[in-house]
């Protein structure tokens, strides 16, 4: 009689194994931190001047308190590493980890896994906003570029959820094609702009094919607070984002304020999409491969997906980053190509794939 | 005693009324069963039982509170829905959507404890489900999945339980399954059940009372052999059944009959 035991529910019964599989999934957490850490050190040694690891390693033990390490290296390496390198990785890391999170907030928000800042508009509107800063007075600049980027990405978001939405849901198909035609014309602007205003935006083509090769210390220490606070309002709302994808009628009769959470996502993930565009141009699909394989290998769960593809994004596009500077050093190639090189054929693989359901 | 009243309520969405002054009351350990032809407004009312949707006037009462003033969480405490045709994400596993049954008690921010793990484990073994546990949705069958939506609602501990036409995608015997359970519940844990049916028979057979929408509006309604008569299905429904007892309990059943043989019926009723 199964009702017997619904009555006494309180009261768990000793040594019932319940399957939420946490530690499995911790330990994937930890190994993905481990990957970072290594992935870090590792590319940090690779460059125009390749610093040997042991040499990288006694740098790092120097700037420890209480560990004394006599410098055996030219003090060159320590401006390479800590002015050149540890920046641009760090810059790279941030944005990889805020794309993929916003990758994974925008699919689990649309209930739709191709949706990607890149392939909905959303990062277009970014850049659109950001070039519009950039022809403002410099002295403007610093606080209307993020802004502009924000605003610009928020608007894009928003034409294509109502563009793309089909009575109560949001079929991929719309979706992308809104998406894809939204970016094109966003797109078109920008480059209009930046041609029209001839000299001004120059070196602004290279930025907007998205890379890392300016980074310096104060766009990592711009970027942070925004990835910091958007990922984190993002990971809280971890659970919420696993009922919605329900259908909304279902998450409300569950109890949870629909609009409000759908608010909130969206405004946190085209936040820190924005501040990853405006500071390094357009970088696609790393918001559709990482939450993809993520996804693929450890479930659907959010409370895991969205740690694991913060951790999974930030590695990826580190390695992507050190393969744009190295593969035809000394010129560099944009990160954004070779993302796209990489995410393009796949994002077709899962396009084949949807037959069976992916998501 | 926790009742569920609705006082003279009119649904519907933007200008167009849907149903109109609709007043009826369910108490615990008895079904009240909703029927009535598409689109006479059955699960308009589920809707506006659980807040989709608000009263164009009227009030929608659990225990004499009105739900309009009621928090969605505090809501969904109390009333559970097994939606009709539910969207449930394929990569989740079993338990996983029935674990999305404890969002209520649960706030925003907490995860769930060892007391919430063990009432969706019970809420399956109630539900027959915990074979496929660790099975994602996407390879489930139709009923399967209608089971699991069951074991999700009553994950949620709530008082009042209500069907949208539970039996609608299972075989002969899960709908008698189903109903089964959702009376045991009724009965033995004190819930109200409502449950909107498209099937004439199980609704004789299994609710203690009826409600008959028709355009809207409740035609009739009482007991079973109240309200299920070939007159009243003539004018409800516009269909011309063969209404007898049922051998063994003498409830009213239904038996439909083909065109070809309509003038038989007509000799044999009058």
């Amino acid at each position: 009689m199964p009702l017997e035991l619904l009555k006494d529910a309180t009261a768990p019964k000793a040594g019932t194994t319940y399957p939420l599989h946490w530690r499995g999934r911790l330990y994937a957490i930890v190994g993905l931190v481990l990957l970072l850490g290594v992935v870090v050190l590792v590319t940090s040694a690779i460059g125009s001047t390749d610093i040997p690891l042991s040499t990288l390693c006694q740098v790092l033990l120097a700037k420890l308190p209480l560990i004394d390490v006599k410098p055996t290296w030219a003090i060159s390496v320590e401006t390479i590493f800590f002015d050149i390198r540890l920046p641009r990785l760090l810059l790279a890391g941030l944005v990889g980890a805020a794309l993929a999170v916003a990758g994974v907030t925008y699919q689990g928000l649309f209930r739709n896994p191709l949706a990607d800042p890149y392939l909905i508009g959303v990062a277009q509107g970014a850049a659109l906003g950001a070039v519009v800063g950039f022809l403002l007075p410099t002295s403007w600049q610093a606080a209307s570029v993020p802004l502009l980027a924000f605003a610009g990405a928020l608007l894009a978001v928003m034409v294509v959820y109502s563009i793309a939405r089909v009575g109560k849901t949001l079929p991929m198909t719309t979706l992308i094609l809104a998406g894809v035609a939204l970016g094109a014309f966003l797109a078109a602007i920008t480059s209009y702009l930046m041609i029209a205003s001839g000299e001004k935006l120059h070196g602004i083509i290279f930025w907007l094919l998205g890379t890392f090769s300016l980074t310096s210390w104060w766009q990592v220490t711009m970027v942070i607070p925004y990835v910091l606070v958007g990922t984190i309002i993002i990971w809280l709302h971890a659970r919420p984002l696993n009922v919605m994808q329900l259908d909304e009628e279902q998450a409300q009769q569950l109890g949870m304020n629909v609009e409000q959470i759908k608010l909130i996502l969206l405004v946190a993930a085209t936040l820190i999409t924005a501040a990853a565009v405006c500071f390094c141009g357009i970088i696609g699909f790393v918001g559709i491969i990482i939450p993809h394989a993520v996804r693929l290998i450890w479930g659907p769960d959010h409370r895991f997906l969205l740690p694991l593809s913060t951790l999974a994004g930030a590695s990826f596009l580190i390695l992507a980053d050190t393969a744009a500077r190295t593969l035809l050093a000394p010129t560099e190639i944009p990160v954004g190509v070779i993302t796209a090189f990489l995410g393009a054929p796949f994002f077709l693989y899962l396009l084949r794939q949807k037959k069976r359901a992916v998501f | 005693m926790f009742n569920l009243r609705l006082h003279e309520v009119s649904l519907g969405y933007g200008e167009r009324t849907v149903l109109h002054d609709i007043s009826l009351e369910a108490k615990p350990e008895e079904m009240l069963g909703i029927i009535g032809p598409n689109g006479s407004g059955k699960s308009t009312l589920i809707r506006g039982i659980t807040r989709l949707i608000s009263p164009n006037s009227g009030q929608i009462l659990l225990d004499g509170h009105d739900v309009a003033t009621m928090s969605r969480t505090d809501l969904a405490r109390l009333v559970a829905v097994v939606p009709q045709n539910p969207v449930l994400p394929g990569l989740f596993t079993a338990f996983e959507v029935v674990l999305m049954g404890r969002t209520p008690h649960l706030g925003l921010l907490r995860h769930e404890g060892e007391k919430d793990l063990a009432i969706v484990r019970r809420a399956m073994e109630a539900t027959q489900t915990v074979a496929f546990t660790d099975r994602r949705i996407g390879e489930l069958s139709g009923g399967e999945r209608q089971r699991l939506t069951i074991a999700r609602a009553l994950a949620q501990e709530p008082k009042i339980l209500l069907l949208d036409e539970p039996t609608a995608h299972l075989d002969i015997n899960y709908q008698m399954e189903t109903l089964d359970l959702a009376r045991e519940l009724c009965r033995e844990q004190g819930l109200i059940v409502v449950a909107t049916l498209h099937d004439l028979n199980l609704a004789a057979q299994y609710c203690d009372r009826l409600v008959m929408l028709s355009d809207g509006r409740i035609y009739c309604h009482g007991t079973p052999e109240a309200v299920i008569n070939a007159r009243t299905i003539k004018e409800v429904y516009g269909a011309e059944v063969y209404v007898f007892r049922h051998p063994v309990n003498n409830l009213p059943a239904t038996l439909i009959v083909s065109e070809k043989d309509r003038n038989k019926l007509r000799q044999k009723s009058v």
